[in-house]
């Protein structure tokens, strides 16, 4: 499983998202994610990869999210 | 020999403020301050000032208690917004309360009611026939920006309180400080100091990032809690009440989901109260208190975070 894949499954169990809806280039305001959803979102992904990411203003779309946890492995 | 809690009492502000009225203040509305943090009205203070409400919520624990101001051994007030630099809140409060011990304040923000009662415990290791008034109590109202969207929908005032006594109650608690001043701060003010240049930064009111804080209260308190119920010798499922600090619903809500308690187990008076720091917990306690829920032998678990950054988490055994 891609890291993209893995992403948008946790992204469907913890918000009940339809999976074709989410692409790489969704941003969190198209998937009806607030600023706290986020960060729920980064920790589940922390924990599922073991790796340790920095919220920050560049994490705007799920791409984002794929290559900071890329990037950390 | 720890301690058991004789006796609770809290102190509602003067002021209940709507999400209706913060629209008036900011450009914000009831459905979104709704879905970000649970709150749907705070109170804060009018004219009263934290030393009054302190004091109420004081008196209140002590007749709760059956015991007297002049009994107590020791208060400690855990705070950062008191009316005064100096004095301490407490010495202000004993003065009101006529009561002759010492008195001092503990600063460690949100999670400062679960720092005085590690505190009172350990006075407890060399004395054990103490009794010890505990409050928390803060006016944050005064120091919170309420041209600042993001945090003047979250803050609000409030004092609660506990009366201890001798016993075993105290079955575990643990304190966490992970020094980090940025996500959550106020500065303190410049003065008038003629030696200084002075810089036209605003001070003295509460600054956060709401995503680092967020991130940094799912994991302590998650963790915290586990900690704690390992620490006590019992299991997740063998607790009756678990009482949460008021920051913010979504928090508490994450923390749940990493956690192996029943939701309904969760007290949760955020949706009226507001977030009042230190005082969320003792005025939780002593609502479940005086409303009866609470029973003879229930394992309850206190958990809080905020400022420093610091947490704690505490197993009590409610005997009263």
């Amino acid at each position: 499983m891609t890291t993209f894949e893995k992403v948008r499954e946790i992204l469907v169990n913890a918000k009940d998202l339809e999976a074709d809806k989410i692409a790489m280039e969704s941003t969190w305001a198209e998937l009806e994610l607030d600023s706290l959803d986020t960060v729920e979102l980064v920790m589940s992904l922390e924990d599922e990869f073991g790796v340790a990411l920095e919220m920050n203003e560049n994490l705007k779309t799920v791409g984002d999210v794929v290559n900071a946890i890329d990037a950390a492995l | 020999m720890t301690f058991s809690i004789l006796g609770t009492g809290s102190a509602l502000p003067s002021l209940c403020i709507t999400n209706e009225d913060m629209t008036k203040v900011v450009d914000t509305n009831d459905d979104w301050i709704t879905a970000r943090t649970g709150i749907k009205s705070r109170y804060i203070c009018g004219e009263e000032g934290l030393s009054e409400l302190a004091f109420t919520a004081a008196q209140s624990a002590l007749a709760d208690s059956g015991v007297k101001a002049e009994e107590l051994d020791l208060i400690i007030c855990a705070t950062v917004s008191s009316d005064y630099i100096t004095p301490s809140l407490a010495c202000v409060v004993q003065k009101l309360l006529g009561a002759k011990c010492p008195a001092f304040d503990v600063s460690a923000a949100c999670t400062g009611f679960l720092y005085g009662l590690d505190i009172a415990a350990s006075y407890y290791a060399r004395r054990p026939d103490m009794k010890i008034l505990v409050i928390g109590a803060e006016r944050l109202s005064r120091i919170t920006d309420w041209t600042d969207r993001s945090t003047c929908v979250i803050f609000a005032d409030g004092a609660g309180a506990c009366v201890l006594g001798p016993g075993d109650d105290l079955l575990s608690i643990l304190l966490h400080t992970d020094g980090n001043v940025e996500p959550l701060y106020a500065k303190s003010s410049e003065g008038n100091c003629p030696f200084r240049e002075r810089s036209e930064e605003k001070r003295g009111y509460l600054h956060m990032d709401g995503q680092d804080v967020f991130k940094f209260a799912v994991s302590a308190m998650s963790r915290d809690v586990k900690k704690a119920v390992e620490l006590a010798g019992i299991t997740q499922d063998q607790l009756d009440y678990v009482l949460p600090h008021q920051a913010n619903v979504r928090i508490i809500q994450s923390a749940m989901n990493r956690l192996s308690i029943d939701k309904e187990k969760y007290l949760i008076n955020i949706d009226q109260r507001g977030n009042n720091s230190a005082a969320t917990i003792p005025t939780l306690l002593d609502e479940a208190n005086k409303s009866g829920k609470l029973k003879k032998g229930n394992l309850l678990a206190m958990s809080s975070f905020g400022a420093g950054l610091t947490s704690a988490a505490c197993i009590i055994r409610w005997s009263k």
